[in-house]
Parts: structure tokens; C-alpha cells; sequence
């Protein structure tokens, strides 16, 4: 490593998710393993959220280029499906920042209870919302209505 | 003892089912009856898609022969196709599209569930992820048949049509062969009886809920999972692969 430059596993986790860039990798729990072979080359594990979904090579080059400006010129990056990526894997930090964009975060995967809570809007914090769709613009995402501002948003579906 | 062929079948016949029925779904991209139903559709079609990759690639590891995804998606004929009947149906109405999702994603999420147990570690990795996705595919499936079921006249008599003309295809899933026996008995995939039941209580439930009926006597069409399909494969064959033929390996 170069000194004072930042590690392989500092530059693959501030890489931003092309879909919601204001999250990274790591924040979106994708990031598995940063390893650092003898040969020098950097191996990179990640996990899809979804299994079409099409931002998987997006990140695969955002992952190779980051590496190669910061010095690290031979880069591999793998995909493994288990454990299968669920919302759980959301990092505290990134249930926050979804909120400051106006998407709804997915609800805590503690909860055991088949009961489904209401979802706070995110503009106003009302609990009157409505699911307008199950499917939104990506495959994370469910389309949402709130009854008390109007506003319409996104929430951050669970996967369990 | 099962083979690496059996495997390599098996591997197919997920593989296509998804590949097929996510080109089916995506020919109603831009023409959905409203637009969150164009996203959904598309969304369902996105995960098959992801689906048949993972499983065509693993198909050609296990052949051996040097066949990836690609190869194995765009330069087989309908012959060597291992596809449920099911899911080369035509879209037909969106009755018929929600009738054949229904079925099939009933059909695919018990499958995948049991596979997550399989003895071979990448039928479980793909099950396990592709369940996550096939029981948001069912119960959408399941909404939209409840509503359409019971919701107007017209609406009821069309989901009623795509029912008979679609439950004859239904058999096909849990017909059995030499090939599922050997793998079943290796504990690589559940029996074919042990999946049944789960699907026969969720249709059944679904249906009574939308107020139709299981239709009751009909015979079954079976064939796909042998490579005999119906005339509508070759046709959305012949769109799917025809770029790739056209220019083979090129690249964006």
C-alpha cells in the first residue's frame, strides 16, 4: 500500500451505489470481502441485492476503477449469492440517509410480528400513507402515497 | 446415482422457465394496462432475468463443454429448450398474463424454498435468493387475481377463460422422470409430491378468494420439460435471439 494513501477494502466501500449514490457499498451491506492477494491483485466479494438486478455490473466497474486511481491496477471482482443479501444488511447509517432523501426506510427486521405497520411519510411524518405500487423505478424500491401531505414517495422495500 | 447430465438438465429447465417467462413479461413493457403495472411487470421480469442467468451460467459449468449464458440463451433451438409449456404461452390478455404468473410463481417459489436445502450448494444459493423475489411475484400475482376475480362481470368471466385455457399446463410441474427421480433420490432436488400440496393449498385458497374454480377434469398437456413445445416458443425464439445471431459476440 502506498503510504498515506487509503487501503483497498477504505476505496472499495466508499464506492457510491449507482442507483442511490448518496449510499455506499458498504453502507448498502453489499460489500462482502476486500482481500489482498500475494501477487498484489485486490479481490473484491460482492453480493446483487436482487438477482437481475442492473446495477450489478455499474458497481463491478465503479469497484475497478476506484481501485485503479487510487494505484491498485490489478483488480478482481467477484459476485457470491450466500448468504442471500437481505434488508437487514442495511448499515444504521444508510437507513438515515434514506430517510434524508425522502425514501422510506425498510421497517427493522427484528420484528417477528405478521402485523404490517403503517409507513411514516418521510415528507411529513403522517402515518395515513397508502402502497400505490409493490414495484418501483428499481427493484429495492416500492412506490408510496402519503394521505395527509399528498406527497408521493419511495420506500425501501424489505427483503427478508 | 444422478449424472452431471441430469444436473445440467435440471439447471435448464429452471434456467428457461425463467428465461422465457421474463421475455414473455417484458413484451409488456410500455403497454401494461397502467403504468405501476408496467413498472411491476417489468420489476418480475428483471429478477427472471437475474434468475436465469445465475442458473444457465452454473448449466454450462456443469456441461463442461465451454457454454456460458450467452451460448446456451441464444443458440439453442425450441428442440433443446427445457421449458414448462406454461410460460411460452402468449401474453394473451392481462387476465392471461396474471393467471400464468399466478400458477407459476406458486409453482417456482415452493421449488425454490425446498432447493434452498439441495445438496448441491448452487441450486441452494440461487434458490435462496430467488425465493426472497418469487413470494413478491406470487402474492402480486394473487392480489391482482383476487381483484380481477372478483371485481366486475367481464373481469370474472376473463380470469375464468384464462383458467381453463391454462390449467391443462399446470401438470407439467409435477410430472415426474428418470431424471428428477435420480436427483431427488441424491437429495439435490425435493420430490415432486413433496411440492404439490403447498401449490394445490395456495391456488386453491387464491381462487376461492377471487371466486372462481378449479377447473375440475381437464387433461394435461405436458411436453417442455422433454424439448416438445408449443408452435409459441420458436416464435419468441425467433425474436430473443435473433440480434444475437445476427452479431454474434459483439459487444456495446
Amino acid at each position: 500500500m502506498p503510504a498515506g494513501e487509503m487501503s483497498p477494502r477504505e476505496v472499495a466501500a466508499a464506492v457510491p451505489d449507482p442507483e442511490l449514490p448518496a449510499l455506499t457499498l458498504e453502507d448498502l451491506g453489499v460489500l462482502r470481502a476486500v482481500e489482498v492477494g500475494h501477487d498484489g491483485e485486490v479481490r473484491v466479494v460482492l453480493t446483487p441485492t436482487y438477482s437481475g438486478c442492473p446495477a450489478r455490473e455499474v458497481m463491478r466497474q465503479d469497484v475497478i476503477t476506484a481501485l485503479t486511481s487510487h494505484g491498485y491496477l490489478c483488480v478482481r471482482v467477484e459476485f457470491q449469492l450466500q448468504p442471500p443479501w437481505t434488508t437487514a444488511m442495511l448499515s444504521p447509517r444508510a437507513r438515515a440517509r434514506l430517510l434524508e432523501m425522502g425514501i422510506a426506510p425498510p421497517p427493522p427486521l427484528d420484528s417477528t410480528s405478521p402485523l404490517r405497520l403503517s409507513l411514516k411519510c418521510p415528507q411529513c411524518a403522517s402515518l395515513r400513507t397508502e402502497e400505490t405500487s409493490h414495484f418501483g423505478a428499481t427493484a429495492c424500491k416500492s412506490l408510496w402515497r402519503c394521505l395527509a401531505c399528498g406527497e408521493p414517495f419511495e420506500h425501501f422495500k424489505a427483503l427478508r | 446415482m444422478a449424472t452431471r447430465s441430469d444436473i445440467f438438465d435440471y439447471a435448464l429447465r429452471l434456467g428457461d422457465d425463467a428465461l422465457v417467462l421474463s421475455h414473455r413479461l417484458s413484451e409488456w413493457s410500455a403497454h401494461a394496462p397502467e403504468f405501476e403495472e408496467d413498472v411491476a411487470l417489468s420489476n418480475l421480469a428483471l429478477d427472471l432475468l437475474g434468475q436465469a442467468r445465475s442458473l444457465l451460467t452454473y448449466a454450462g459449468q456443469v456441461e463442461g463443454k465451454g457454454r456460458g449464458e450467452d451460448e446456451l440463451a441464444y443458440w439453442r433451438d425450441d428442440r433443446q429448450f427445457r421449458n414448462l409449456l406454461l410460460v411460452e404461452q402468449p401474453n394473451g390478455d392481462f387476465a392471461m398474463t396474471i393467471v400464468r404468473h399466478l400458477l407459476f410463481a406458486t409453482y417456482q417459489l415452493a421449488i425454490y424454498q425446498a432447493l434452498e436445502d439441495s445438496a448441491d450448494a448452487t441450486f441452494a444459493g440461487v434458490a435462496a435468493k430467488g425465493a426472497k423475489e418469487a413470494r413478491y411475484h406470487r402474492d402480486h400475482a394473487a392480489l391482482w387475481t383476487v381483484r380481477l376475480g372478483d371485481g366486475t362481470e367481464e373481469s370474472h368471466r376473463r380470469m375464468d377463460r384464462a383458467l381453463l385455457a391454462l390449467w391443462p399446463l399446470t401438470a407439467e410441474m409435477f410430472q415426474v422422470d428418470a431424471i428428477t427421480l435420480r436427483l431427488a433420490d441424491d437429495g439435490i432436488i425435493p420430490a415432486a409430491e413433496s411440492v404439490r400440496p403447498g401449490w394445490d393449498a395456495f391456488v386453491e385458497a387464491t381462487l376461492r378468494e377471487a371466486t372462481l374454480e378449479v377447473p375440475q377434469g381437464v387433461a394435461a398437456r405436458v411436453g417442455g420439460r422433454a424439448g416438445l413445445h408449443s408452435e409459441y416458443l420458436g416464435h419468441l425464439l425467433a425474436e430473443m435471439q435473433h440480434l444475437h445471431r445476427s452479431h454474434p459476440d459483439a459487444s456495446w
